[in-house]
């Protein structure tokens, strides 16, 4: 049915422009940039119909449509200094520039129509935060094939670690590892956020391998069945960890609170002009952007180098066929655990580090809602391609925080209706995942490999029943 | 004489109350080729998953190059030098050409995750050797310029010989060829009963091969071994085999004989 309608609507499409004298052929002969060129003005126009017909017409529209063309028309690939492709840095340092520079033109940005103003700077923070656990999960999921449905129990293991040592919750230990703003008359371990982020990894990486040993020999759905029971144990210890064995681990139900912030000392302010503590500094929000985008560079190379090396290899062989990759000699059992381990390491720093950021580690942002939520990004973004999950976390924590919330609002204002549009919030992720499901199984931005997956049929009918016929 | 490379003894596989392989002791020695015959449903295939430990056998060991590898994982009979093809193709179907022979090294190559990340200079050059080791695979396997080509976009034929590439790629000392030329032409199955041939003269590689096709079993085989309901009924040289009363009886019936 979906290709049906996409050919009428092209059909219809090339009868009117071949009314006017535009036809398929002549389109056909042009090269392939000069297409795209005229597609990117023809969308670029369309937007800023659409920005002048709600009422927006600003000079930063424009600028921000001039921005686009300039990024995405010329073919940079080309470009050569000498024998250096400089070309293909020049769209990634474009956009890192852009997300950069964000919080000094948030504030001229303009409306857009239906969702409003632009995401508010901690919203930005938490989209880049929750991008990194979907890429941990994607290391899992897309990658590998795992179906894992209790990837909160990783983020909840990272928050609790920054909570255990970067807190007074210990109260009988006093121990001050380069902690920056304590209090006078401070207990419990302080450690230096930079050194709880990785030791927060590491512990969430042996806690994935432990679950994973046990559970990895299971397959499909039996695999997400047991991880979905360790996405449910998870909160319930939180909750009811105030007296495990008569100590109080996690705080019970009030959650560990407040946890220090990161920071770089008076030493490296003095010298470097680093923040001394992100506490104090005026743009609080802007100084976590930065080091959050540092975080999530990291963890994309990562994911690049390991997608292209041995390890990623054997993954996707894992995916594709699992006896046919144990007989060319990849052990099943350590390359999923590694696989567990690696996805459970981001997972946990971004806990860490979203925990030091909300200063807080609570049993409630760990239910079983969180691990859908993530896996949700993962497959309308696009499972295995990492700029696709990138975009589905970026998506949904927005309609998260603030998109959903601005939708209602334009709904409610323009139709006359009265619905509080949050509520409803669960409801229409399932509706976005069903449509993505029909439309596009792949994702938005699917890997090319995936895509294949996901559009075989023939292929999985053993040859040995059509001999026997 | 050496040691034979592969040796089972007594090995017996039940499923439930069902025996698929009854008891067989079975020699490949070094640079052998040797075929596995039978009818349809005599065992060959369950006793080659025991072989490749796809199957744990239920009594009987099974060594190798003097090693008793019984009960271990698949990936430890692929390190100690057993490399295999499936009867019903198993590619990695949306990988392409060079990765699926890539993936078929994995056991030769030593990269871990960290050197990975990094990208040491040995993980680099272990790297570009491997590449140009499977594209030198992928040639001499008869798939020159298909290197890039997506496994599922492969000819069928083609598939096959990819399938043979990604076993040669794992090093082995004794090649696993489960009906490798089911589905091809007569002038596909001479040019690759020619192949297997070529393997052993420059290689020294050992193959293993269950076959239909009777040209290739007495055109390349050394030795052939034929099982019927789990037991071996006969083994012997090529000739020898197409006289034996057990055999015609048992891919004939009675009636043959009479």
């Amino acid at each position: 049915m979906r290709r049906r309608i996409a050919t009428q609507v092209s059909a219809g499409w090339w009868a009117a422009l071949g009314s006017v004298g535009l036809t398929r052929e002549r389109w056909l002969t042009l090269s392939p940039a000069r297409r795209r060129a005229v597609k990117e003005v023809v969308w670029v126009g369309i937007g800023l119909v659409l920005i002048a017909a709600f009422g927006v017409w600003q000079t930063s529209a424009l600028a921000i449509a001039a921005v686009v063309l300039l990024i995405v028309v010329p073919p940079y690939k080309k470009f050569k200094v000498g024998r250096f492709p400089v070309g293909k840095w020049v769209v990634p340092a474009a956009a890192l520039a852009i997300v950069i520079a964000y919080p000094y033109y948030l504030n001229s940005m303009p409306q857009v129509p239906i969702f409003g103003p632009f995401p508010m700077i901690s919203t930005v923070v938490a989209m880049m935060i929750f991008s990194m656990m979907a890429l941990g999960l994607n290391f899992v999921v897309g990658y590998a094939g795992l179906l894992d449905l209790g990837y909160v129990a990783f983020y909840a293991m990272g928050a609790y670690v920054a909570g255990w040592f970067a807190s007074d919750q210990f109260s009988a230990q006093h121990l001050d590892l380069g902690a920056v703003g304590l209090q006078p008359g401070w207990i419990g371990f302080h450690f230096s956020i930079w050194l709880v982020l990785p030791m927060a990894g590491i512990a969430t990486a042996l806690i994935g391998v432990i679950i994973g040993l046990p559970t990895l020999r299971l397959r499909g759905d039996y695999l997400a069945i047991v991880t979905l029971g360790f996405g449910e144990i998870m909160p319930q210890v939180a909750n009811n960890g105030n007296s495990l064995f008569g100590f109080n681990v996690t705080n019970g139900p009030e959650g560990i609170t407040p946890i220090d912030g990161p920071g770089f000392g008076q030493w490296a302010h003095k010298h470097l002009h680093l923040p001394a503590s992100y506490l104090t500094v005026g743009n609080y929000d802007s100084v976590f952007l930065w080091t959050t985008l540092v975080l999530i560079l990291i963890t994309i190379f990562c994911s690049m180098r390991l997608r292209d090396s041995r390890l990623g290899r054997a993954w996707i062989a894992i995916r594709e066929d699992e006896i046919a990759a144990a007989a060319m000699g990849i052990p099943l059992m350590r390359t999923k655990t590694w696989a567990y381990a690696t996805g459970a390491f981001f997972g946990g720093v971004a806990g860490a580090w979203y925990a030091s950021y909300k200063s807080g580690a609570f049993p409630t942002d760990f239910f079983f809602q969180i691990s859908v939520f993530i896996l949700c990004m993962v497959i309308l973004g696009g499972m295995g391609n990492i700029w696709g999950v990138i975009f589905g976390a970026c998506f949904l924590t927005y309609l998260d925080r603030e998109g959903l919330a601005n939708v209602g609002a334009w709904m409610n204002g323009h139709l006359g209706t009265n619905v509080n549009v949050p509520l409803y919030e669960f409801g229409i992720y399932g509706a976005i995942i069903v449509i993505v499901m029909l439309f596009r199984p792949e994702g938005l931005i699917p890997s090319s490999r995936r895509s294949a997956e996901l559009h075989e049929g023939v292929h999985d009918t053993p040859l040995y029943d059509i001999e026997a016929m | 004489m050496a040691e034979p490379l592969l040796v089972t003894r007594s090995l017996r596989k039940e499923f439930g109350g069902l025996v698929a392989v009854d008891g067989v002791d079975f020699t490949v020695p070094e640079g052998s080729i040797v075929s596995l015959i039978g009818p349809n449903g005599a065992g060959k295939t369950t006793f080659f998953n025991m072989l490749t430990g796809v199957y744990k056998p239920t009594a009987g060991r099974v060594s190798f190059a003097g090693e008793d590898l019984t009960g271990k994982p698949p990936h430890a009979f692929t390190q100690r030098g057993i490399g295999r093809t499936f009867q019903n193709i198993r590619l990695f179907q949306n990988m392409t050409a060079l990765e699926n022979v890539l993936v078929g090294m994995h056991v030769r190559l030593k990269g871990n995750l960290f050197e990975a990340i990094i990208r040491t200079p040995r993980v680099r050059h272990e790297e570009r050797d491997a590449r140009a080791r499977a594209r030198e695979l992928i040639e001499y396997s008869g798939l020159r310029g298909r290197a890039d080509i997506i496994g599922r976009n492969l000819s069928y034929g083609d598939q096959r010989r990819l399938e043979v590439a990604r076993a040669l790629a794992t090093d082995p000392k004794l090649l696993l060829l489960d009906e490798p030329t089911a589905g091809m032409n007569p002038q596909e199955t001479a040019e690759f009963t020619e192949f297997v041939a070529k393997l052993r003269s420059e290689r020294g590689l050992a193959v293993l091969m269950i076959e239909h096709d009777m040209r290739v079993v007495m055109g390349v085989s050394d030795r052939v071994t034929v099982l019927d309901y789990g037991e071996k009924i006969a083994e012997g040289e090529p000739l020898e085999i197409q006289k034996n009363e057990r055999v015609i009886e048992a891919y004939l019936g009675k009636a043959a004989l009479a």
